[in-house]
């Protein structure tokens, strides 16, 4: 079981830790820590392969089929690409798609959020912080627990695939709305199964709010969309605590991506003040307000305050936007009325567009530029994980300076569940990494 | 036999040799046996518990890295056969295939009949097509698993 008492270790000791594998993340990634006189030397983060090859390919494509091809990207966050894509097509041939067919963006959204966090929650982070080495452990144990998440999971796919078409890789997604909207009647099934996850949702947040966390919070700059009116999803301005409040169109004014020497990866920095922070806490930072009420208190009666800036409790803050999601998805539906058409009708142009929407981890940046027919000339997709990677590698190095006296086993662990912490979703790496910390 | 032998391909088709497990699917589809459901999965661990949920009779087939030889081919029997230590399941699910058939062990929610197929691939960079030695495989397993699904047939139901 984990622990997270301190055993004496000599302080003049060299080290190096390897871990084979970096377990419980999406796809494969590794950590390197250089550990010398007891002072973390180095660290390096080689998780996240930005999705160059679907930039190249989606070059010469119609405008039409960059959601479907996009949301290929990634198995567990295919909506959050389809989303930034219509929004930046539709940005790009001047269009907004407004009243239900917005409100029905929001609902498959919800959908995703649901099932993507509960899967981090429960399958992936949980047996962390309850010491076990992974879930089928913690499954014999707590059977109850998981049988719950399934379901919950099961509640966020069908909204995915109702709505959709399709659980995973939705088919009925496409630029200027949707191929098919449901009557209201036809909601009736799915509010049910909704009604049972919000309470779910409810104790998924007490579950969550009992677990142990470490002491641990950094001065982060949190970065998230802004709404007037809602928790974002699709559109909003991009601000921090920081100052930074901008329109989504000047992103690549103010980041840029460094080239990391060890890694195939790039690093997202903001050009002024270098790493920050996106996700569920940043937007649950810079989005407290805006939370329904229901996840406000919720959020309250689970100890938090509307900023929270210790990382391991993100897990508490996804079990709130799982809540959230529940409570806006049924908010939505029973205000549903159906559109009298699926979609609005575009016309393609020479153009640039740009999106910025909300995935599960946090702010995803797509770009495109169109020649006259609507043709893809260029496209520019920034995913969250990739926007994490240096304020992960930071945490690492205060993290470990904090518990650089554990023996290397549990110091391995413990930096593992640091990188859960931010759900990094690694689909797009193509090799496998290992995590090693050399201690000198 | 009431319920229909349920197939499941697996895979990812934009991943080279990934998506083995879902060409083999729908060349089974094809082929148009009789009692079986062919269905497609990317690979999401949840979805594939749902999947089998009710099944009698389950039949996977995925790719896979063991660092064997390219197109190796290997039919486990999910109930009494541990995953080998050294198959992992390329997937973009960090709660994939392995993960499913652990978790279902532990909740008691395995078919009565889980049968694997696993082909070695070679190459899972982003793109789409198979190696040539995968291509093979996926030839043989589609035979095996249409002779497979014709002996269950024939044990369920003898003919006179």
């Amino acid at each position: 079981m984990l622990s997270h008492s301190v055993k004496r270790v000599s302080r003049m000791k060299a080290r190096t830790i390897k871990t084979d594998y970096l377990a419980r993340v999406e796809g494969e990634g590794a950590l390197y820590v250089k550990i010398k006189d007891a002072k973390v030397e180095n660290v390096k983060l080689k998780i996240f392969e930005p999705p160059r090859f679907f930039e190249a390919l989606l070059r010469g494509r119609a405008f039409s089929e960059a959601p479907d091809i996009t949301a290929r990207i990634c198995g567990i966050c295919p909506v959050a690409y389809q989303m930034s894509a219509v929004h930046a097509m539709e940005h790009a041939l001047g269009v907004t798609v407004d009243g239900q067919l917005r409100a029905l963006r929001r609902l498959l959204y919800c959908g995703e959020w649901i099932e993507s966090h509960v899967l981090h929650v429960f399958m992936l982070h949980a047996p962390d912080f309850l010491g076990y080495p992974d879930v089928v452990r913690m499954a014999q144990d707590h059977p109850d627990i998981v049988q719950r998440a399934l379901q919950l999971k099961k509640a966020g796919n069908a909204i995915v695939a109702f709505l959709g078409g399709r659980e995973i890789h939705p088919v009925n997604v496409r630029v200027g709305g949707f191929y098919k909207v449901p009557a209201k009647q036809e909601f009736a099934q799915l509010a049910e199964k909704l009604k049972w996850g919000r309470d779910a949702a409810l104790e998924t947040v007490r579950w969550t709010a009992q677990l142990p966390f470490p002491d641990f919070e950094q001065d982060y700059e949190f970065i998230a969309l802004r709404h007037p009116a809602e928790y974002p999803f699709n559109e909003g301005r991009l601000v921090s605590n920081k100052g930074l409040d901008i329109a989504v169109q000047e992103y690549e004014d103010h980041f840029e991506e460094q080239h990391v020497s060890y890694s195939n990866a790039l690093h997202s920095v903001l050009k002024e003040r270098g790493a920050y922070f996106v996700g569920p806490l940043a937007r649950y930072n810079l989005n407290f307000d805006r939370l329904s009420p229901l996840a406000q208190e919720a959020a309250r009666a689970a100890g938090l305050s509307p900023l929270c800036r210790n990382p391991f409790q993100s897990i508490i803050v996804r079990s709130v936007e799982v809540l959230y999601a529940f409570d806006e998805a049924l908010r939505i539906i029973e205000q549903y009325e159906r559109p009298e058409h699926p979609a609005i009708e575009l016309q393609p142009r020479a153009s640039t567009g740009y999106a910025i929407t909300e995935a599960p981890r946090g702010i995803l940046y797509h770009r495109y530029q169109l020649d006259d027919e609507g043709l893809i000339l260029d496209a520019k997709i920034i995913p969250p994980t990739s926007q994490n990677q240096k304020t992960i590698e930071n945490d690492l190095r205060h993290y470990v300076e904090q518990a650089i006296d554990l023996p290397d086993d549990q110091l391995t662990w413990q930096c593992e569940q640091a990188i859960r912490n931010y759900d990094p979703c690694i689909s797009c790496a193509t090799h496998f990494l290992k995590l090693h910390i050399e201690r000198k | 036999m009431s319920r229909p032998i349920l197939i499941i391909g697996i895979g990812n088709e934009y991943r080279s040799d990934d998506g083995a497990g879902l060409v083999v699917a729908r060349e089974l589809q094809a082929k148009k046996l009789p009692h079986i459901l062919v269905t497609e999965c990317s690979g999401d661990g949840a979805e594939l518990m749902e999947m089998w949920k009710t099944a009698a009779t389950a039949i996977l087939i995925d790719a896979i890295s063991s660092e064997a030889k390219a197109g190796a081919i290997y039919r486990l029997d999910a109930l009494t056969q541990p995953i080998p230590a050294s198959f992992s399941f390329p997937s973009t699910h960090a709660f994939g295939v392995a993960e499913a058939l652990g978790l279902a062990r532990a909740l008691d929610q395995l078919p009565p009949c889980l049968m694997i197929y696993a082909l070695e691939g070679k190459n899972f960079a982003a793109g789409s097509g198979l190696s040539l030695e995968v291509e093979q495989a996926v030839r043989e397993v589609v035979a095996q698993v249409a002779s497979e699904v014709q002996h269950i047939l024939d044990v369920t139901n003898p003919r006179k």
